[in-house]
Order: structure tokens, then sequence, then C-alpha cells
């Protein structure tokens, strides 16, 4: 049966309704995976058996009433920030310890109204502050690749660290994820899958843990282009409880696949070519621009001149907004409370004990700078350099560019406990030079595999596209998928 | 610019996070390295730049003003560490 955990969504959808297997025989192969390899992985921090079962056993019933929704069946992983009713929902922190919210997050709930199953929360960094998904309280996820000929442990990315490796060592059909800076791309990159940001306000973030508000957006992780299009399709609505929710009606998504790109204007933006970027990166770039090329498009070299400032204002306004939305954790109305000696020491030790260091270190950098006498100096500062990367973006669209190519990460994925990202968080935080930009215009991005590097470890591409139009980058990114084919780790565990 | 000690160890206090004298010191560094970092942002002319407020453009949604939800008192507190019939417990704040 194990071999049902190969499937992509679109083909288990369809052997679902052809009634080759149940809903059932599904979910088991996949807790039969999970059982078996979650100890290497630890990809999952809780695996919700029963209710997986019971959701598979109802979706059958809905498959033999003809009342089949989209996703009908499909097992999947959901990442510790959003909210599951009774279930663990930890941001994989300790502060948030014992946490089972009394009720849904919208994007899982769309996700089981399409009747899809619930295989259990994944591991994350801590309040998805990381890249590498070792800020983890419940400690780092391994990456299902390894070098050629390499037993070395490699970080699967971060901070959907859980999902991307959950989806790459098929221990669920796809999985949720969140990106403010590069946490569903950088991740997907690193594990040879699929991820897509969508346009900000095209997922509701109601329920889903907050870490930066003004940059936040969920959407999945998959195994090929076509999944990644079938699940974002569920977790995009429209949501008066999301004041930021934008008011659009969400499109086929999969109708995009196989359409052309003859004609279509793809951008190159040249402050992307960083210094001591290795030169198979570039290689990849130029095998993508030769691929899109060749599907008749035409390739512009455009420029983005605020580029290498997205990082540092993104080290400002996160950590800003951060120190605001975690001041809410306070050993009060959930989770951790250390005793003290009075209320003010009561929170103070309850926090020193429930965030993991690099919150902290966030917490601090945003509490700081939003102080008194430096609010000007740092964050207002940051939020006008803000409207000059996205007037960058702007520009080019404006000039006919339908999408920009780029590379989706500066490297392949490094070791787990890389002893240079453990001494500098400035280099750790340089994995996101790609991706964040996205963040701060506010734009959609989606990763991409498009080939191995000389280690045999996966890299991506990343296309970047104008607010809500996702379905050029589905269209764009089947095209790259279909060029460079799918990667898949060889398996060693 | 830079952080010293003492200006860690008061945001730490603002922050309300319990700082030992060596997580001072070590954060100080740290601190330093991504202050450091952002100093770049600097350099960059924004005369005449109006600071970002919303990525998207789009007018906040209003609602009417009418409860729509409510009576889950039991469920506001389930995940509290300590309550009593329906109430936070914390320790004692007025003398």
């Amino acid at each position: 049966m194990s071999d049902l955990t190969k499937l992509t969504i679109a083909e288990a959808r369809a052997k679902l309704d052809a009634r080759e297997f149940t809903a059932l025989e599904l979910t088991d192969a996949y807790l039969g995976a999970i059982e078996a390899a979650n100890e290497t992985f630890n990809a999952y921090v809780a695996v919700t058996h029963d209710k997986a079962r019971a959701m598979a056993k109802a979706s059958d019933e809905r498959l033999a009433g003809g009342q089949a929704g989209a996703l009908e069946g499909i097992p999947l992983g959901i990442k510790d920030l959003f909210a599951t009713e009774g279930v663990h929902t930890q941001a994989a922190s300790h502060i948030l310890d014992g946490f089972k919210p009394r009720y849904e997050s919208t994007v899982t709930a769309n996700l089981w109204a399409d009747g899809a199953v619930m295989l259990g929360k994944l591991n994350m960094d801590e309040f998805a502050m990381g890249s590498s998904n070792e800020t983890s309280y419940y400690g780092p996820v391994k990456n299902p690749w390894r070098a050629k000929g390499s037993n070395t442990d490699l970080v699967p990315g971060g901070s959907s660290g859980g999902s991307a490796a959950a989806v790459a060592a098929w221990l669920c059909a796809g999985a949720t994820a969140t990106d403010t800076g590069g946490s569903i791309r950088q991740p997907a990159a690193f594990t040879g899958t699929v991820g897509i940001k969508p346009t900000y306000g095209r997922c509701s973030r109601w329920g889903t843990v907050a870490f930066a508000s003004s940059l936040d957006q969920a959407g999945p992780i998959a195994r090929d282009v076509r999944d990644a299009a079938i699940l974002l399709q569920s977790m995009a609505s429209v949501d008066k409880k999301d004041a930021t929710s934008v008011d659009l009606p969400v499109p086929d998504y999969t109708a995009a696949l196989g359409q052309s790109v003859k004609g279509m204007k793809i951008g190159i933006p040249r402050e992307y070519r960083v210094e001591g970027m290795p030169e198979e990166i570039e290689t990849l770039w130029q095998q993508g621009i030769a691929w899109l090329k060749d599907a008749g498009a035409e390739i512009v070299d455009i420029t983005l001149p605020h580029t290498k400032y997205a990082l540092p204002a993104y080290y400002i306004v996160a950590p800003a907004e951060a120190s605001s939305n975690l001041a809410r954790y306070d050993g009060v109305r959930y989770g951790l409370r250390v005793p003290g000696k009075d209320i003010t020491d009561m929170y103070e030790q309850t926090r020193a004990a429930g965030f993991g260091r690099e919150v902290k270190r966030r917490i601090m950098i945003g509490t700081y700078v939003l102080s008194a006498g430096y609010y000007d100096a740092y964050y207002v500062q940051a939020q006008k350099v803000r409207t000059l990367i996205k007037r960058d973006f702007e520009t080019v669209f404006a000039d006919g560019v339908d999408a920009i190519l780029t590379p989706a990460t500066p490297s392949s994925a490094f070791g787990i406990a890389d002893q240079e990202m453990a001494a500098d968080p400035v280099k750790m935080y340089l994995n996101d030079i790609f991706t964040v930009t996205v963040n701060m215009a506010g734009l959609p991005g989606i990763a991409v595999p498009a080939g191995l590097d000389h280690k045999g470890l996966p890299l991506g591409l990343q296309l970047i596209g104008k607010p809500f139009e996702e379905e050029t980058l589905f269209r764009t990114a089947h095209v790259i998928e279909q060029a460079a084919g799918r990667f898949e780790a060889p398996k060693w565990w | 610019m830079s952080v010293d000690v003492d200006t860690v160890t008061r945001v730490a206090r603002l922050a309300r996070i319990a700082v030992t004298a060596e997580d001072a010191q070590r954060m100080t560094g740290e601190l330093n390295a991504i202050l450091g970092f952002v100093e770049q942002l600097g350099e960059v002319d924004v005369s005449g730049v109006e600071p970002m407020t919303s990525v998207i453009p789009m007018q906040m949604r209003r609602r009417d003003d009418a409860v729509t939800d409510g009576s889950k008192a039991a469920d506001v507190v389930a995940n509290a560490p300590a309550t009593e019939e329906n109430f936070f417990m914390v320790p004692k704040v007025i003398e």
C-alpha cells in the first residue's frame, strides 16, 4: 500500500473517484509512513491518528454519496501556526504549551470544507522566525535530501521546514505553510518541492498565529505545480474576519496550467546577481531563462534598484510587528506560566522561559526600534524604503513585464548546526535575500524546482507576479516544471 | 547606532523578558550585529516618500456596530493556566 503515498493530489483524487482505493486506505498509508519515518525527520510535532481516520471515513461516505469535494479524502499536514480546533497549536514554541484552540483558522476550515483529511501538525521555526527550522522548541527537522555520498543531515529550510520535509518525504500529500520573508519558498527550494506565497490578502490570516501582520501570508507546499494550484484554490478565500482579506473572487488556478507563455514578457533583475553567489545558481538561472525563451516568452533585462535594502528594512519592520504581536504571551490567557514574586516578575519569567533565543532577539530588536527616540530613524525610515521597493516593482510591471524570474535561494540546503550560521544571525538572514522583497511589496511568488547542484541537492527558481496574478505564476512555473522535470529525494530512510 | 548593556537591559524590561547579566552581554553583541546590518538604510534618499501603510491599496472594511458573537466565557478561559469561575487568575496587583 505504501506506493499510495507517491501519488500526487491530482492522481489520488482521480483514483478515489474511480474507487481504486478508499480514502481510509490512503490515510492509513500516510499514517503508516509517518509511523515509520517521523522519528527520523521530526517533521510532525503532533499526529492526529484518530481524527485523520474519522475524517477519511467521512470522506468515503461522501465519495459513495456523490458529494465529494475538490480535496475529498486527501491527507494533508498542517503547519503548527494554524489554529486547529482541539488540536495542538503552538507555533512550535514552549510559551504556547498545551494550547488547544476552541476555534479553527479560516485556511484550514476551507480545506476541511473541501473534504481534506488532517494527518497532524508540522514542525516549524518558533513563531515562524528562522530559515532552517532549528529555532523550533521541538528540535530541528531533517531534510530528506542528502548530498551524494554523504550522511550529513541537512536542514529543510524554514520556517515551514516541517511542511517541506513532510511533502518531500511522502509523509503527506501536501501541506499548509506560511511565508513572512521566504518561509514557503526557501524550504520548497531546499527540498525539491513547489511552494507559492500568494498576494497579501489572498488567504485569510484569521486563526493563523501572527508573526508580522503586514507580511504574513499562507500558502501551500506541494509535490508539483498542479497540486500547489489545487491547494491554493481551496486555501484562498474572501473572509470578513480578516480586515486585510481582499474582496476578489478566487479564480480556477488549474485552468492556467498548460497555457502557453508565448509572447509573455519575463523580467530578469540585474540586482539579483549577488556577490559570492555560487556559479551553479547563475547557471540554473540562465537555464530557466533558456526554457522560457524556448517556450516563446520574451526575456527583458530589468532593474529593481532598491533590492539590497529589502532585507535590512525587513529586519526592522518584521521584528517591530512581532514585538507587538507577541506581547500577548504573558502567562495569563494561554500556555506557559512561570510563577514570579509579583505580576511583572511573572510576565518576565514566563517570557524568559517560554521564548527561544531567536524569538527573544527579534522581540528585543522590535522593542528597540519602536522605542521613544528611535521610531523615526528606524521604523519610519524602513517603511519609506518599503514604499520605494514596491515602486520598483510597479515601474517594471507598468513597462509591460508580466513576471520576474530569479533564483529562489542563494545556495542549496546547508547542514544542521552550521557553525557560521549559528555564529552570525545576519548570515542566516541572508537566506531570504531573493524572497523577502516579495513580502515587502505584497506580491505573489512561487518557487519551483529547476535542477540539482554538483552535490546532487535541489535548487529552485522563483517567479514573481503582479498582485493577484497567481494564474500567471502557475502557468509559467508549469512551463519550467515541464522542462526541468520533477526531483525526488533518493530514499535512504 | 549601537546599543550598550544598559540599553539592552532597559529594552528587555520594556519587552518584559527577564535577562541575566550574562544574557544582556550576549544580546548586546547580537543586537549590534543586526543594527549594524540595518544601518545601510540611512543611505537611501527618502525625501518626499510616504511611509508604507498597506501593501495592497484597500479600504478598511466596515461592519455594523452590532453584537455578532459572544457568551463564550468558558471557551475564552479554557486555555488559561489559572482560572476561577471563568475569570483569569493572576498574582495580586493592588496592595
